[in-house]
């Protein structure tokens, strides 16, 4: 330090471990203010202000919210997104889970079926969603076409026109998507738990099914929580799905707090009401981040003891 | 308890044959030691035991039920592993109760099993921890108290001693032979250590290559190895085999040595193609054998000398203190009881 403050602050800036560090730290530093913490700031300070597009707001303190509080629509999308939150996580668990543990069986082309399992995932999100767009159509749907060939309906489904049967539908194409996610992040996880301890316990006389309530599930609960948190982050937030097939429709049965904050805010044109709803979402992801949080500690058997 | 009879056992993987037809009867109440070199299928063997491999062809029967293809849960076997698989998210008393709970058995039986088991084990205080928190000989004495709980039929071992530093495996080796000698279960230890073996077993198999070698009490097969497999195989330091003929009633070494012959096997034919078998113990100082000294290893108790005889190394261990220099020729006398021969051919026993 002492040679830095002769040298002056270039040569402390260069030559020194901290200011080195500094710059070293300044492009990640640079690239989070940037696009993180500030378009975050900003959208903050947008949902108290009553700012239009082309229009400059001013502070208007909670008037936003109060003003959403009594608004059925914006309830309506919170309902709606838990709603969507709720049964997509827990089907792409459920699934997710299966498929994995089918996977970490000893079947004949094992890393083939594997690769395909990712299919879904690598596909971006707007191609499958106008894929599932085609399948849920109303006249040309596929699930319609052949349903009506076996004879057990008599008119093709209305899939996104009716409320719940657009939720649904969009519920299973999220859960198609998310699937792949689940699933080769838990077959990763099986694939730590060693042969052995499954071997032990069918020697204890343990059944198949308690040896994976006994033995698997527990010693997966820490990566299902890791994953489960990441799904329903991704879940909660979801908008391009959405977007692309029912744009919120039909009469907002559809519509999650994500869309419903991009439609008010760019086509309708209340930047300050579309930001409030956004930041509307920050209570419920914190919740879902301190779960995990707490969630992911390690547990007490995990603690303790080296190798 | 149980009897455990195998016979013409084979397993194959894919198109490969890994055991070649192996019987073997375990009488109720021994301890049984499969002891061979890394690949010799011996834990193959084992894991077929307990249910965990599938059997290809020939029987497994426990006490008298063919138990090939029952599935492991049913065979009332408790297995130690080598890497203990224990449960890491139980403590030790879940560990050692898994098997009573997972029958359902009530709190006060499942406790009036393990407390015993761990006190046996001297696990007693640390029955609340986590398998993480515990040593490596701690870990394998729960996994030991893990199969105690069990009482079952057989206990299997799978290297169990393997992951343990020296010390604590010798005192670990005289921990399961006090167990066995207090429970007297019949048990199979599988181990690539013939000292294991030796110092443990009632009964020892020698496995190579998927097929046994010999099957005998530990000094029946230190005094009489049937092949030169088994004679390489135990005792320690191994014993010197040295290549020669038989001629004139003497052994004739390839280096022109003339050692005693031991007593001939009845109707073996001795000629040309002999190996001479000679324990490093059974030699002992001031004889007319020439020893041509290089290495001189004191352990304190005993001298081993590494040198030659005849041009062939060999290893000699002697109760004396030995002063002898790199270099130097001593002469060593040979107890012609404790001699063998074989046939280099074959690898077959020839002397009595």
């Amino acid at each position: 330090m002492a040679r830095a403050r002769r040298g002056g602050p270039l040569v402390w800036l260069t030559e020194s471990r901290n200011g080195l560090g500094l710059i070293f730290m300044l492009p990640a530093a640079v690239f989070l203010i940037c696009f993180l913490t500030y378009p975050l700031g900003l959208g903050v300070w947008l949902a108290f202000t009553d700012t239009k597009i082309g229009r400059a707001g001013i502070f208007i303190g909670l008037e936003n919210f109060t003003w959403l509080s009594e608004d059925r629509v914006f309830w309506l999308s919170v309902f709606n997104t838990f709603f969507y939150t709720l049964i997509a996580s827990v089907l792409k668990f459920a699934l997710g889970l299966w498929l994995a543990l089918i996977l970490n069986e000893n079947l004949p082309f094992k890393n083939f079926f594997r690769a395909v399992i990712l299919l879904p995932w690598v596909v971006p999100t707007v191609l499958s969603a106008l894929a599932f767009w085609w399948i849920f159509d109303s006249q040309f749907s596929i699930i319609s076409w052949v349903l009506m060939k076996w004879g057990m309906i008599d008119a093709p489904i209305n899939f996104l026109g009716e409320p719940w049967n657009a939720r649904f539908s969009v519920i299973a194409a999220n859960v198609w998507r998310g699937i792949p996610f689940v699933a080769i992040s838990l077959l990763a996880g099986l694939q730590t738990i060693p042969q052995s301890l499954n071997e032990a316990a069918a020697l204890d006389g343990a059944t198949s099914w308690q040896r994976f309530r006994r033995i698997t599930l527990p010693l997966l609960t820490p990566i299902i929580a890791v994953v489960m948190t990441f799904s329903v982050l991704f879940t909660f937030t979801d908008f391009q799905l959405i977007y692309v097939l029912t744009r919120g429709g039909p009469v907002n049965a559809t519509h999650l707090m994500a869309t419903l904050s991009f439609q008010r805010a760019i086509p309708g044109g209340q930047l300050g009401e579309g930001a409030a709803i956004a930041v509307a979402m920050i209570p419920f992801l914190l919740a879902a981040i301190l779960f995990s949080f707490f969630g992911l500690q390690r547990r007490r058997w995990q603690q303790g003891g080296g190798d | 308890m149980a009897s455990v009879t195998i016979s013409d056992l084979r397993k194959s993987f894919g198109t490969v044959e890994v055991l070649h037809g192996v019987s073997i009867d375990i009488e109720d109440g021994e301890f049984a030691v499969l002891v061979g070199p890394s690949g010799c299928g011996k834990s193959t063997l084992l894991r077929m035991l307990a249910g965990l491999e599938h059997v290809t062809s020939g029987e497994i029967r426990i006490g008298s039920e063919v138990v090939n293809e029952l599935p492991p849960k049913d065979r009332d076997i408790a297995m130690v592993f080598q890497n203990y698989a224990l449960y890491p998210h139980m403590t030790v008393a879940e560990n050692m109760a898994f098997s009573l709970s997972l029958k359902g058995a009530p709190k006060a039986e499942i406790a009036e099993k393990v407390r015993p088991a761990a006190e046996i084990l001297g696990l007693a205080k640390l029955l609340d921890r986590y398998p993480r928190q515990l040593s490596g000989g701690q870990r394998q004495r729960v996994a030991m108290g893990r199969a105690i709980v069990r009482d079952p039929q057989v206990f299997l071992f799978d290297e169990p001693l393997s992951n343990l530093d020296a010390k604590l495996r010798v005192s670990m080796r005289t921990e399961i032979k006090n167990l066995h000698q207090r429970l007297s279960t019949t048990t199979v230890y599988v181990t690539h250590d013939q000292i294991e073996a030796m110092t443990m077993a009632d009964k020892i198999v020698v496995m190579h290559d998927g097929r046994v070698e010999q099957i005998g009490a530990p000094l029946e097969l230190y005094d009489r190895p049937a092949n030169l497999f088994v004679a390489g195989f135990i005792g320690s330091p191994a014993m010197n085999l040295l290549p020669g003929r038989v001629d004139g009633g003497r052994f004739v070494g390839d280096g022109g040595v003339s050692l005693p012959l031991p007593p001939p096997a009845p109707g073996a034919s001795a000629g040309a193609g002999m190996i001479y078998g000679l324990r490093p113990e059974s030699m002992s100082l001031g004889g007319d054998i020439p020893f041509r000294v290089e290495v001189v290893e004191p352990t304190g108790s005993e001298t081993h000398v590494m040198g030659s005889v005849g041009g062939v190394p060999v290893v000699g261990v002697f109760r004396e203190r030995i002063a002898a220099r790199p270099g130097e020729e001593i002469h060593v006398g040979i107890d012609v009881g404790a001699t063998h021969l074989f046939d280099a051919g074959s690898g077959m026993r020839l002397s009595a």
